[in-house]
């Protein structure tokens, strides 16, 4: 059986043992590594990890150290979530020939990748994994840009995002496509738990993580990870910056059981206007400017569209 | 839940593409993740066939593309446990950046190439030029000529690839449709006595040894990547041909079939030979032989293990040889063919006096005739008895259109 922990209060949370050192090359003020410990935390079982090319791999495996107190294994930019699967299936067949080493364990496989590595590139990876059914965990650190190799746009770039590669200009309010609903694509594949999640909100995703493991199949888990270097906002107001994306519905917290039943997990006390979450990043200043400020509005109505379709979608129960 | 051996007969009937399936099930592979494609995908069927049937206790996992089968088999191998998938042509194309990711991380995967074209244009049939896309990629490459050795090689491979010694990928070539399609009496090893000689998989350094984590496919910079790729490139220079050697020194006590890193025909006496890989080898034999009747002493050099390539043991099998034919099966590009400049490079600084000349041929599974090879015997005889090369040294054999030569 899976073994949970049971963590009353944040501060019991900080300071619990875990699996992923603080020793790591990830900027000050990174979500990553914030979200990386409450999955890990989540659960005593051991583990199987793997990260994609990215931000958090060249930042916790630079020969001869690691981060990782855990099986860990990284092969290439597309395949965080195909490494783990071929672990996983490994360890099925090393449980029904007698060979395991420790027999009595329950490991958890889980995989992380950026959004570059999750939406775009290894798309078609992540895809096979959930169709196919491996026991794996897959968990998108999403920071909506190729962070790692300097702030290129990605199919999670939202509207209006200036990026390297679709930079605002003289004539350019940056970005011109909406951000991919992953989300709803994962959900398609028909798998048992497929779950939103943000840092600041720690209770609701330790929860999730902890449904995520208890149940048979592969999960998926896309995590928003407020990045301080691409958005650009003071390193310590990264929680600021989870809450204004949670709390102006930017990024809400809901799951879909199945492919089908869909449940909010947080309904935000007092909804905050999209412009102070668009306000508080660098990568939106220019939407300020008199002759971007409907795109404001826009964000605006495609933030209350899509609260209004969650909603809906909760409350039909398909 | 216990698998089923299977009773086979002293001789079957295979062709390399069941030799291979059939060697997969008796190495009792524990993770085969596969895609298929034209001509190496009965190898795969063959074995999901044999998980349907309770033959093996492994797993089969049909990935989404050849990139994901051989990201599963890495994760797989990184795991701890026996892995296999097979490929050709585009598919391997496309498994390129995880094969040197798989070597790079000392992973033993074994990895049956059946030999095919690469597009464009598109064409399923066998020549070497997936075979050459991966000679860089720091696997072992093996290369059967017929069944037979398809079968032999992969029990091999296995054996060599997981020594604790070596922990390197190894590739087991055949030719697409001529080696893999075509069936022919193959000698059986028992369930017992193949299982016996690849051995228990003894894992090492594996993800699934929790007491022990491991962290595998680090960063490393120009202050270490260097040391790594050079470690690797020595145990290929230095450990992994004694290995095989011994390998094929017990494999031979088992089964009385002797495999040579270098395969020589008829070499001893022979004024002229030819080099080549893949089913040529066994074409260029009975020319040879027919060739001994005219008049002309002529041989056969095969390369067994195309990487590490045998430096020195080509050399010697070269030694005193008057005309040598390079036999590349892949268009070189724009350069004078993989086996002409290795040759080149192996017999450079002896004190070799043999004129050496280049051929492509049977691109895309154009039949390589012994017309053909009668004729290159006799260009390589002249070419003796006019004390130089003769011919341009980069020829065309089979290509249709006006003669196409270089250099």
């Amino acid at each position: 059986m899976s073994e949970i922990k049971n963590i009353k209060n944040l501060k019991e949370f900080s300071t619990s043992a875990d699996r992923f050192e603080g020793a790591n090359l990830l900027c000050p003020g990174c979500a990553h590594s914030i979200i990386v410990r409450e999955v890990l935390n989540a659960t005593n079982d051991d583990m199987v990890l793997s990260a994609s090319t990215g931000c958090l791999e060249v930042c916790t495996a630079v020969y001869p150290y690691t981060s990782w107190d855990a099986s860990w294994i990284h092969i290439g930019f597309e395949n965080s979530s195909t490494a783990v699967a071929g672990a996983e299936t490994m360890h099925k067949v090393l449980k029904r020939k007698g060979r395991l080493k420790q027999p009595d364990r329950n490991p958890k496989f889980v995989s992380f990748a950026g959004d570059g590595a999750s939406y775009d590139i290894g798309f078609q990876w992540i895809s096979g994994c959930m169709e196919r059914g491996h026991n794996i965990m897959h968990v998108v650190l999403d920071n909506e840009v190729y962070a790692n190799t300097g702030g290129q746009r990605s199919s999670s770039t939202p509207i209006g995002s200036s990026a390297t590669t679709s930079p605002a200009g003289k004539v350019s309010y940056g970005e011109k496509k909406n951000k991919k609903d992953l989300m709803g694509i994962m959900a398609a594949h028909g798998i048992p738990y497929a779950a939103q999640v943000s840092p600041n909100k720690w209770k609701d995703m330790v929860k999730k993580i902890q449904h995520g493991f208890s149940v048979e199949g592969p999960v998926f888990i896309n995590a928003v990870s407020p990045c301080t270097t691409e958005w650009k906002f003071d390193p310590k107001d990264t929680m600021h910056l989870a809450d204004l994306a949670t709390d102006t519905l930017v990024f809400p917290l809901y799951e879909i059981i199945d492919g089908r039943e869909l449940n909010i997990t947080y309904r935000p006390k007092n909804v905050i206007p999209v412009e102070e979450y668009l306000a508080a990043q660098g990568r939106f200043k220019h939407l300020f400017k008199d002759e971007y400020k409907y795109l404001i509005k826009e964000w605006q109505e495609r933030v209350d569209a899509q609260w209004a379709y969650l909603q809906r979608r909760e409350e039909s129960r398909v | 839940m216990a698998f089923e051996k299977m009773e086979l007969k002293d001789i079957e009937v295979w062709d390399g593409n069941r030799a291979a399936a059939q060697a997969l099930r008796q190495a009792q592979v524990d993770v085969v993740a596969a895609y298929p494609i034209t001509p190496s995908t009965p190898i795969v069927e063959g074995y999901a066939q044999f998980t349907a049937d309770g033959y093996v206790e492994g797993e089969f996992v049909m990935v989404e593309s050849e990139h994901a089968a051989m990201s599963a088999c890495i994760g797989a191998a990184a795991a701890g446990g026996r892995v296999a998938t097979a490929t050709s042509s585009q598919g391997f194309a496309l498994m390129v950046e995880t094969l040197y990711q798989a070597s790079g991380m000392r992973l033993p995967i074994v990895l049956n190439v059946v030999n095919r074209a690469l597009a464009a244009p598109l064409n399923v049939n066998g020549d070497h030029s997936d075979m050459y896309l991966g000679r860089d990629s720091g696997w072992i490459q093996f290369d059967a000529y017929c069944p037979q050795e398809a079968y032999d090689l992969n029990l091999i491979a296995f054996k060599v690839s997981e020594d604790h010694d070596v922990r390197l990928p190894a590739m087991v070539n055949q030719d697409g449709f001529m080696t893999s399609h075509t069936a022919q009496g193959v000698h059986t090893l028992s369930d017992d006595a193949a299982y016996g000689f690849v051995g228990e998989f003894k894992p090492m350094n594996d993800m699934l040894d929790f007491e022990h984590p491991v962290t595998h496919g680090v960063q490393t910079e120009e202050d270490w990547h260097f040391e790594h790729k050079a470690r690797q490139h020595n145990d290929l220079m230095t450990k992994v041909h004694p290995k095989i050697n011994a390998a094929f020194a017990e494999f031979e006590k088992l089964t009385g079939r002797k495999y040579n890193l270098v395969e020589k025909y008829n070499m001893d006496d022979a004024d002229v030979c030819v080099v080549c890989l893949g089913t040529s080898v066994e074409t260029a034999r009975e020319v040879a032989l027919e060739m001994r009747e005219q008049g002309i002493k002529a041989g056969v050099v095969g390369l067994r293990v195309i990487r590490p390539f045998p430096f020195m043991e080509v050399a010697e099998a070269l030694k005193g040889i008057k005309a040598i034919a390079a036999l590349d099966r892949s268009s070189p590009n724009g350069a004078a063919g993989m086996l002409f400049n290795e040759i080149a490079g192996s017999l450079f600084n002896t004190d070799t006096k043999a004129l050496l000349s280049g051929y492509i041929y049977g691109l895309g599974g154009r039949d390589l005739t012994k017309a053909h090879l009668t004729a290159l015997y006799k260009e390589l005889q002249a070419n003796v008895d006019a004390g130089k090369v003769t011919t341009p040294l980069q020829q065309f054999i089979g290509v249709r259109g006006p003669k196409l030569a270089y250099l």
